[in-house]
């Protein structure tokens, strides 16, 4: 199933949730929906599968207007921030409830649903907790069930609300590649939401970058990481030195001070230097583009991270390799080995 | 065996010691002497004697005064058999009518964004803050002979005032927050997404009504219906002045009691009350039982 957005505009009374969104969703896709709360990401999921709506824009999957239909019809597994599970029925009825609700022509019989049910409980690997409460479950085992529920109904698309965004860091490492696993098992075009961009660097196959209701970028994890295609995308995703900077004729300025880099197409006027932490090569003072006094380290396993006031004035944090070790109150010359400039 | 009830015994002393010490300590937090918490305890305490279980004695005492079989024989005079049939008549419509109402108001409450949201949750609450009697005279100023829709309810034979239609009416707007009201907290507190699953799931309306959204609340609803009930029944001020007090036809049960008691039947009188006060009684229990449920329902709703 193909799913393409045009056009999605959503407004909540003054506030702009989407301002004109596109995108095409390829079948079989996992695609990472990926932005800081109030970027909008919520509600294009929501306005996917038709519990929320827009006021301008379109929707359809494989090529038919989906906004004709309601949630109901449109056939898409859900999977809720807080796993929304039926509280008072237990994991067995909350899987079999899509399955129970069908309209009698097509229903199945008992004996079917609980051979289907046994199979989705077991595709989450938890048969065993058939007979318990959600109330009795822990944070990661919601998340299954919640799945598994919504995986009952065969749907077409499956979409998962920050699905692990309440659960604590080591159960959610696990269900990450057990998502991913997943996905490769049941190859449904899925679409998750997070705000955590390891998440969505890690298990997606696509991700789409949000923020303020816009599309800042759209491309493989490598992509966004690697080829940042805005100012905002770079600050995002990895950890970033920024730095304020003056480009005019062909030279680049930090303060009153020229720095040691290209400016070749770069437009004139206040711009944004961005380099990540561990991209700063530190050399002896008076090489490299910029100048610093290291202010204190502080090692985290394989890396150093110095924090060094620049001879401009700014102070920067740099992740240096061990080896060639850092001391508080060295001065040295820093070298960036890639960096990018963003005009604004 | 003997060893560890030695041991138990053993251990119990210095557990009680501890205790003890952690009581202290406790008592050395507060801030009030001795005296002024002993007070205070024994002024509530005299006070819902005097105000609260005193008169219920005396409801009970009054009606078995002159014996049971004067009771029983009160309560089967034709008179107070028709005022309590009326009575249950009454509350099974005001109940029934208040179940939906309140349903519906605390669903658009609490499931949906709307202009004129605070204003509705202001209106509800209208029959608490209005006098009974001021409730009663509304429905006459309607209904009654000079009222707005006095002349084409003559017209056309239809009897309001003066009738059930009017005592429940009356009823049904007086008792008409409890339900909402029960239901609007725990309705929001739920949210809309185990709803948004149901219908995504591809259940309809109604099944995600019955599947999902009742058994959520059921607890509160029966919490409502039986405070709606309690209030239904014993209620007096907004029936007193709609229904006319045709004897036998009339008169609720609260309304009898007054009757009675003016006419100097004071047994009759408070047996009658002991139902009321009886109906008072199992309301509190069963309240006492379906608040544990609510609270069971809230930390089960906890993630």
């Amino acid at each position: 199933m193909t799913i393409e957005v045009r056009n999605l505009v959503k407004k909540f009374g003054g506030f702009a949730a989407l301002d004109g969104v596109g995108l095409k969703v390829n079948d079989g896709e996992l695609l990472a929906l990926l932005g800081p709360s109030g970027s909008g990401k919520t509600t294009l999921l929501r306005i996917i599968a038709g519990l929320d709506w827009p006021d301008a824009g379109e929707v359809s999957f494989n090529g038919e207007d989906a906004l004709a239909q309601g949630a109901r019809e449109r056939h898409v597994g859900f999977v809720f921030q807080h796993y929304a599970l039926f509280r008072h029925m237990t994991v067995f009825e909350n899987v079999a409830f899509g399955l129970r609700v069908q309209p009698r022509a097509i229903r199945k019989d008992e004996a079917t649903i609980r051979v289907r049910v046994k199979e989705l409980l077991d595709l989450v690997q938890l048969d065993w907790l058939s007979d318990r409460y959600p109330s009795q479950l822990s944070g990661g085992q919601r998340q299954r069930i919640a799945l598994a529920r919504a995986l009952a109904i065969e749907p077409r698309i499956l979409l998962l609300d920050e699905p692990f965004g309440a659960l604590d860091a080591k159960v959610r490492k696990e269900l990450r590649k057990w998502l991913r696993s997943l996905h490769h098992e049941i190859n449904v075009t899925s679409i998750f939401v997070t705000h955590d961009q390891e998440e969505a660097l890690e298990v997606a196959n696509r991700v789409v970058v949000m923020d303020k209701g816009r599309i800042e970028q759209i491309g493989s994890p490598d992509d966004v990481y690697e080829r940042p295609a805005s100012a905002f995308v770079h600050g995002f995703i990895g950890e970033s030195i920024e730095l304020p900077v003056q480009v005019e004729g062909g030279v680049v300025r930090l303060g009153d001070q020229p720095l040691r880099l290209a400016a070749d197409g770069l437009a004139p006027g206040a711009s944004r230097l961005f380099v990540r932490r561990h991209d700063m090569l530190v050399g002896p003072s008076g090489s490299g583009a910029f100048e610093g006094a290291v202010q204190h380290v502080r090692n985290f396993g394989p890396v150093q991270r110095a924090e060094i006031a620049l001879s401009g004035g700014e102070t920067i944090e740099i992740d240096a390799p061990r080896g060639r070790e850092l001391r508080a109150g060295d001065t040295i010359g820093l070298e960036p080995r890639r960096y990018r400039i963003f005009a604004g | 065996m003997t060893m560890q009830i030695a041991d138990s015994v053993s251990l119990s002393a210095p557990d009680a010691k501890a205790r003890a010490h952690a009581a202290a300590a406790r008592d050395n937090l507060r801030t009030e002497p001795r005296a002024v918490r002993i007070t205070i305890i024994a002024l509530a305490m005299i006070f819902l004697s005097v105000f609260v279980v005193l008169p219920l004695v005396i409801v009970f005492a009054q009606a078995f005064s002159k014996g049971i079989l004067a009771f029983f024989a009160a309560l089967a005079e034709p008179e107070a058999l028709a005022a309590i049939k009326l009575t249950l008549l009454v509350a099974a419509i005001s109940v029934g009518l208040n179940l939906v109402f309140g349903l519906v108001a605390a669903w658009a409450i609490a499931k949906f964004e709307f202009q004129g949201k605070t204003f509705l949750i202001t209106l509800i609450d209208l029959p608490f803050s209005v006098s009974p009697v001021i409730s009663g005279l509304v429905f006459v100023l309607l209904f009654g002979a000079q009222g707005y829709f006095g002349g084409w309810l003559r017209d056309h034979d239809i009897q309001i005032l003066f009738a059930v239609p009017g005592i429940a009416l009356a009823t049904t707007f007086v008792t008409f927050p409890f339900v909402a009201r029960a239901l609007i907290p725990l309705m929001q507190e739920q949210g809309t997404q185990e709803e948004e699953a149901a219908v995504s799931l591809g259940a309809s309306g109604l099944q995600t009504f019955f599947r999902v959204t009742l058994p959520n609340i059921k607890w509160g609803v029966l919490y409502g219906v039986l405070l709606c009930n309690a209030r239904a029944m014993g209620e007096f001020g907004a029936v007193s002045v709609v229904s006319g007090h045709i004897r036998g036809e009339t008169n609720t049960m609260p309304l009898l009691v007054e009757i009675l008691y003016n006419e100097y039947q004071f047994v009759a009188a408070f047996a009658i009350a002991s139902l009321l006060a009886m109906l008072a009684l199992i309301t509190l229990i069963a309240k006492t039982v379906l608040e544990r449920h609510l609270d069971e329902g809230h930390d089960a709703s906890d993630h």
